[in-house]
């Protein structure tokens, strides 16, 4: 029995050796950089970049207010809530395009035959790991005034001037639904395909009609999918940095550019590390919301 | 009466217009991608929208910058520092969350190992670049190229562990235990029995690693000193300057690296998997 205790505590010891080297590169180099920008939050900016050591909540403040240059008074000012509201406006219309586009795709490629499923999978998949940056670039192409669609439309005799999508919010959610779509399909098709339509040929015996099939039978086994799916495009879409870097030309910011801003050009290190603590605030209230919702799937996500 | 009689079976999975979503739906995915790779080898050298006729003059333009083949070398070495790195270190994670047992703290190393997932880019990138700037300020370390690598490492160790660890949970401990019941030592049983089983999952958890090193822009653009230029980053300062047929030749590279990754990894483990 001693032996066998033994054995376990040595088993133990050994598994924990194993793990502690990734949790360890992880927790020295991406948990702690978002501490230190967390700290950053709370100080003051120095001139150059960087922070002064000194607390302060003025980086929350200006979220919501700007200061009166001559007598300091704060007054409310919407610019950045305006921001974060159009982001949230942006992630959630590409995340309801994608859902309608993707779920019947998911459910299409989960009811072909055994064989073919495969390749439809391949097939959502090497986008999904294409470059993403020369996948918004490939659009920028495509959109542009004298791109391939416009000057399609103009030869079909549809349009007479170029339609100005690119640097439009249109281009931006266009982007984020194309650069995020295959996130909503494959989670929404790996829950389809485990199903055993038995249930289906059932409803049908019981004189249901096709959409209410879909409503009572395939919706339900399909939820965890779509909220995985929903949460898997949201959470890019609205921390996006790249497609509205290239696709909205500088006019139209998201929450991601602000941030990136802040550092970069503005200089307002704190403020840019407040931008950051409040989208990732939002985005792990999402993610817990959809633990909460359905554990099993979370878990491999 | 005669109309119950004519009644086909039904396929009970059809729902109407499915399957023209689906099929519009890998038009679009792919449609940009198409157009870029065939743009590049058009021969009119404006980039309009008229398609004049075929060359291999941008290719040749591209293979004769120098700068791109600097790029393309440093992406290459911090890809493969980062995948190495990360593989080794996901391949150990995944044996110690996997076999044999459960321990005190295991679930939160599981969430800690695949937090890099949950934090959007953008803030990884920031949260980098002020990291390795304080380090620099205050303590005087400087990384150099190691930065990159570093920084490349920490999200390229959930994307190898996943399938490896998937791979580990499906295999079952019965092999193991039968190498142990012969007398193996534990580390002929993992020579031996447990890594060959384990390789394809280690190949697919490779792959991914790479790709996702290779293509990142985001957090290279932030973490990256003067000369540490990778190809995006390389792409992207060509294309702020302006769109030419010759930067569709480069993306159309790039893009065949990743198909090629992607679709190599797929069938191993497709074929592994119809093997057991």
């Amino acid at each position: 029995m001693a032996a066998h205790s033994d054995i376990v505590r040595q088993d133990l010891k050994t598994q924990r050796r194993l793990t502690l080297p990734s949790v360890a590169v992880i927790f020295l180099f991406g948990l702690v950089p978002l501490l230190i920008v967390m700290a950053y939050s709370f100080m003051k900016p120095a001139v150059y970049g960087g922070v002064e050591p000194e607390l302060s909540l003025e980086a929350y403040v200006s979220f919501l207010f700007q200061r009166d240059l001559f007598d300091d008074t704060l007054v409310f000012s919407a610019d950045y809530l305006l921001i974060f509201l159009r982001t949230a406006l942006f992630a959630m219309v590409a995340t309801l395009t994608c859902l309608l586009i993707g779920f019947p795709t998911a459910y299409y490629m989960a009811t072909r035959p055994e064989s073919q499923r495969n390749r439809w999978v391949l097939l959502i998949t090497i986008p999904f790991w294409s470059n993403l940056l020369v996948r918004t670039i490939a659009i920028l192409f495509i959109i542009r005034d004298d791109g391939p669609i416009n000057a399609g439309l103009m030869a079909l005799g549809i349009i007479d001037a170029p339609l100005p999508i690119l640097f439009s919010n249109t281009a931006i959610v266009a982007g984020l639904f194309y650069s995020f779509l295959p996130f909503m399909i494959l989670p929404i098709y790996s829950s389809i395909e485990r199903f055993d339509f038995q249930l289906v040929e059932a409803g049908y015996d019981l004189y249901a009609r096709r959409w209410q099939v879909l409503r009572h039978i395939i919706l339900p086994i399909a939820k965890p999918g779509i909220i995985t799916g929903s949460v898997l495009v949201f959470i890019p879409a609205f921390g996006a940095y790249v497609t509205p870097l290239i696709l909205g030309g500088g006019n139209h910011m998201m929450i991601g550019d602000l941030i990136a801003l802040q550092f970069r050009a503005a200089r307002n290190w704190p403020l840019g590390a407040a931008f950051s603590m409040i989208l990732m605030a939002f985005v792990l209230i999402l993610l817990i919301l959809q633990i909460r919702k359905n554990p099993r799937e979370a878990l491999h996500g | 009466m005669a109309d119950l009689a004519q009644r086909k079976p039904i396929d009970v999975r059809r729902q109407a217009g499915f399957g023209t979503i689906a099929i519009a739906c890998v038009a679009v995915l792919y449609l940009p991608i198409v157009v870029i790779i065939l743009y590049s080898f058009n021969s009119a050298s404006s980039l309009g929208a008229n398609f004049k006729g075929l060359t291999l003059e941008w290719y040749r333009l591209v293979f004769a910058d120098a700068a791109f083949f600097e790029a393309t070398w440093m992406s290459l070495v911090i890809a493969t520092c980062a995948t190495g790195i990360a593989t080794v270190l996901a391949t150990m994670a995944a044996l110690g969350t996997t076999r044999k047992r459960e321990w005190t703290g295991q679930r939160a190393a599981f969430i800690m190992i695949n937090s890099p997932l949950m934090v959007p880019e953008i803030i990884t990138a920031i949260s980098l670049l002020v990291f390795f700037s304080s380090l620099s300020t205050y303590t005087g370390i400087e990384f150099g190229i190691g930065k990159l690598i570093l920084s490349h490492t920490v999200f390229c160790i959930p994307f190898a562990y996943l399938p490896i660890r998937a791979r580990l949970e499906g295999m079952g401990l019965d092999l193991e235990q039968a190498a142990a019941d012969l007398y193996a030592r534990p580390r002929d049983t993992f020579r031996y029995v447990t890594l060959p089983l384990l390789a394809p999952g280690i190949g697919s958890g490779a792959a991914l690693a790479f790709i996702v090193s290779f293509d990142d822009f985001t957090i290279s653009q932030f973490v990256a000193g003067p000369g540490e230029t990778t190809l995006p980053l390389y792409i992207w300062s060509r294309i702020r300057r302006t769109l030419t047929p010759e930067l569709n030749a480069m993306c159309t590279l790039i893009l065949l690296v990743s198909i090629a990754l992607i679709v190599v990894g797929f069938v191993i483990a497709n074929r592994r998997k119809s093997e057991k």
